[in-house]
């Protein structure tokens, strides 16, 4: 048959397969803009999530936040920008706060321009708005973004000071009381990167933690995308991994849970992974619905094919 | 007109329609509200931020005595939630501490607008989804250049050989560099020029020496890491007991766990010995060869698919982060964050 007369046949006069193949792929956008959308509008008027069930590689995230003692230094690196916020933020807003309610101090630093714009967005959603009493240059500091990502790592290997050499207000480190101890990365005991590609976690793996992970561990959240990489890492060289937005929905669960006061109402933002794991749910149904219409499709069609 | 211009003509109708419903009933949409806080500072100079700089580690905002003693004010516009401002309102409706922002409530209507432009392109190829793309690539473009101009240019290169004349135009607070960093930024800048050398009628050979240089530097640095983190230690933790003994706290067995554990082992070995198999283009792949080989096909496509679904996981998720923003901030069909009370 040709394409002239395969076009101009009856549609209605097709086989089921046949005329599953010819839907307009539009049709699949609008119902995958309802699988999500439906879930959202949901959540967001009755604001119940789902509840998490925290894997292995997430509960190790928290455990060792967990188990530093307080004034412990901790390092973050914030290796995104907003494009991935959707992903990233819940990941990076829980563990600061986890880090903030723990008393930990906390140096952030940011290998992707705007991460540092993010980290400060990030500090005053969950530092200077929850945790007023932490003080700028003593509990916590913004070391703002250096340019040179692993020439920056090697760098930080050596002499911090050098690396970032200013923090994000123009404040030398020499001048900076948090920094006062510490002379290169490995004097962090947890170093915890929250990254949506290069350079961000594998960079931290290869170039600082593979080489001195007997006197630093790692911590790192990651996008979808980067996860299967990042999984072989995971427990020897990377302490605790959250995996794209399931990961952060269960940190998120468990951070929740242990900051938990009775009669107290965990503030929303607290909670923004958990309200998007319900379109996940609805959207992945339907992928899988889909895949599986698709399969069927295919055989229908081999087998019409081989008769 | 054809059939794809009235179809836009609809949708453009309905959706039109729909927001003037939505925009007459309940609290209204799309309204960012500010708070003005005045701001009186005693700005010192450059010469006492260096000294302030130097002997406190607060943050040079602070009120300060200043050489000059003249004080600054400016007016600081915080945002603040739709029910700050009812309120407000409530309590003093003369009030002018608590406004609407034009320029953010335009710049959020603009976010709006882009957000579904750039969606657009799912039902065709159009030109609001022309001109969001071309926004998105010009500023990035421009974003770019300025970062590197700013972060990387001017505190690195012109910083280290010139440090005198970037401190005093540009950034006071210039750490002074080392006479090593300059002599390295003096080699980086000819290279830099060599590598331009290229653009150039004649000598475009002079730019494949920094290129050498870079692939040199690049390779020195990645081999060293890759070999130390994927390759040793990755072997390394393949190197897995098959049968494993978990044991609770009282020191007996659980065999329930160690079956587990045990399992995973094996799999794991398996995996990479089948994996590694199929790989191995040395030998034919036939009989115990070709049957690991496949177990190693089985193995690669469970992984793809994995790696699928995490993808999909992630684009779903930046999707219901937009169409969030659509929902909350712009339509303020629901309130998560319970800033406006709905």
């Amino acid at each position: 048959m040709s394409a002239a007369n395969f076009n101009n046949t009856n549609a209605s006069a097709l086989p089921w397969f046949e005329r599953l193949d010819r839907i307009d792929r539009r049709w699949i956008f609008l119902l995958m803009f309802l699988a999500v959308s439906g879930p959202i509008l949901w959540i967001g008027v009755t604001g119940k999530t789902l509840p998490e069930a925290p894997t292995l590689a997430a509960r190790a995230v928290f455990q060792e936040i967990d188990q530093l003692p307080a004034r412990s230094l901790v390092l973050i690196s914030i290796d995104f920008d907003p494009t991935s916020a959707g992903e990233l933020q819940p990941m990076a807003t829980s563990l600061v706060r986890q880090c903030a309610a723990k008393n930990l101090r906390m140096v952030f630093i940011a290998l992707w321009p705007l991460g540092s714009q993010v980290a400060q967005q990030t500090i005053q959603e969950v530092i200077r708005d929850d945790y007023p009493a932490l003080k700028e240059g003593d509990d916590f500091v913004n070391m703002g973004f250096q340019a040179g990502n692993e020439a920056v790592m090697k760098l930080l290997l050596t002499d911090f000071a050098k690396a970032f050499p200013k923090d994000s207000r123009g404040e030398a480190a020499s001048n900076i009381p948090i920094l006062n101890s510490v002379k290169s990365v490995t004097d962090f005991p947890l170093l915890i990167s929250v990254s949506a590609g290069y350079p961000g976690s594998k960079e931290w793996v290869q170039y600082v933690i593979s080489a001195h992970n007997e006197k630093m561990n790692f911590v790192s959240g990651c996008t979808g995308v980067n996860a299967p990489q990042l999984y072989p890492y995971f427990p020897q060289q990377i302490a605790g991994l959250l995996g794209a937005i399931k990961g952060a929905a269960e940190y998120e669960s468990m951070v929740n849970s242990s900051l938990a006061v009775e009669g107290v109402v965990t503030p929303p933002k607290y909670s923004q992974a958990q309200r998007r794991m319900g379109p996940q749910l609805v959207a992945h149904l339907f992928m899988v619905g889909l895949i599986i219409v698709g399969n069927i499709n295919f055989f229908a069609r081999k087998r019409r094919g081989a008769a | 007109m054809t059939r794809q211009g009235k179809t836009w003509l609809v949708i453009g109708a309905v959706f039109v329609t729909l927001l003037v419903v939505r925009g007459m009933i309940g609290q209204g949409l799309g309204r960012v509200y500010v708070k003005r806080t005045d701001v009186t500072v005693n700005m010192p100079d450059a010469v006492d931020m260096n000294t302030a700089a130097a002997s406190s580690s607060t943050t040079t905002v602070a009120p300060t005595t200043s050489s000059n003693g003249k004080p600054l004010s400016w007016q600081e516009w915080k945002q603040v939630a739709p029910l700050a401002f009812a309120a407000a309102q409530k309590a003093n409706p003369a009030q002018t501490e608590i406004t609407l922002s034009w320029p953010r409530t335009i710049g959020l209507w603009l976010a709006a607008f882009f957000t579904l432009a750039i969606f657009s392109f799912l039902y065709a190829d159009n030109s609001f989804y022309k001109i969001a793309e071309s926004l998105v690539v010009g500023v990035s473009a421009a974003y770019w250049g300025v970062i590197g101009f700013w972060d990387t240019l001017v505190p690195k290169m012109f910083g280290a050989l010139t440090p005198g004349l970037v401190k005093s135009m540009v950034q006071p607070s210039l750490v002074s560099p080392e006479p090593l960093q300059q002599i390295s930024m003096a080699l980086a800048l000819i290279l830099s020029v060599m590598m331009l050398w290229r653009l150039l009628p004649r000598g475009g050979w002079i730019s494949a020496w920094p290129l050498a240089f870079i692939v040199g530097v690049t390779a020195g640095l990645k081999i060293v890491s890759h070999v130390e983190s994927d390759l040793m230690a990755q072997t390394a933790v393949t190197m897995k007991p098959l049968v494993v003994r978990v044991t609770d706290a009282s020191g007996a067995t659980n065999m329930w766990d160690s079956w587990w554990a045990s399992v995973a082992n094996v799999l794991l070995v398996v995996g990479v010995i089948c994996c590694l198999t199929y790989f191995f283009f040395s030998v034919q792949h036939k009989g115990v060869v070709g049957g690991a080989a496949r177990v190693g096909i089985w193995y690669l496509m469970i992984t793809f698919g994995a790696a699928f679904g995490f993808t999909v996981m992630g684009r779903i998720a930046l999707l219901a982060a937009r169409i969030e923003f659509l929902f909350d901030d712009w339509l303020w069909l629901i309130d998560p964050n319970h800033l406006r009370g709905l």
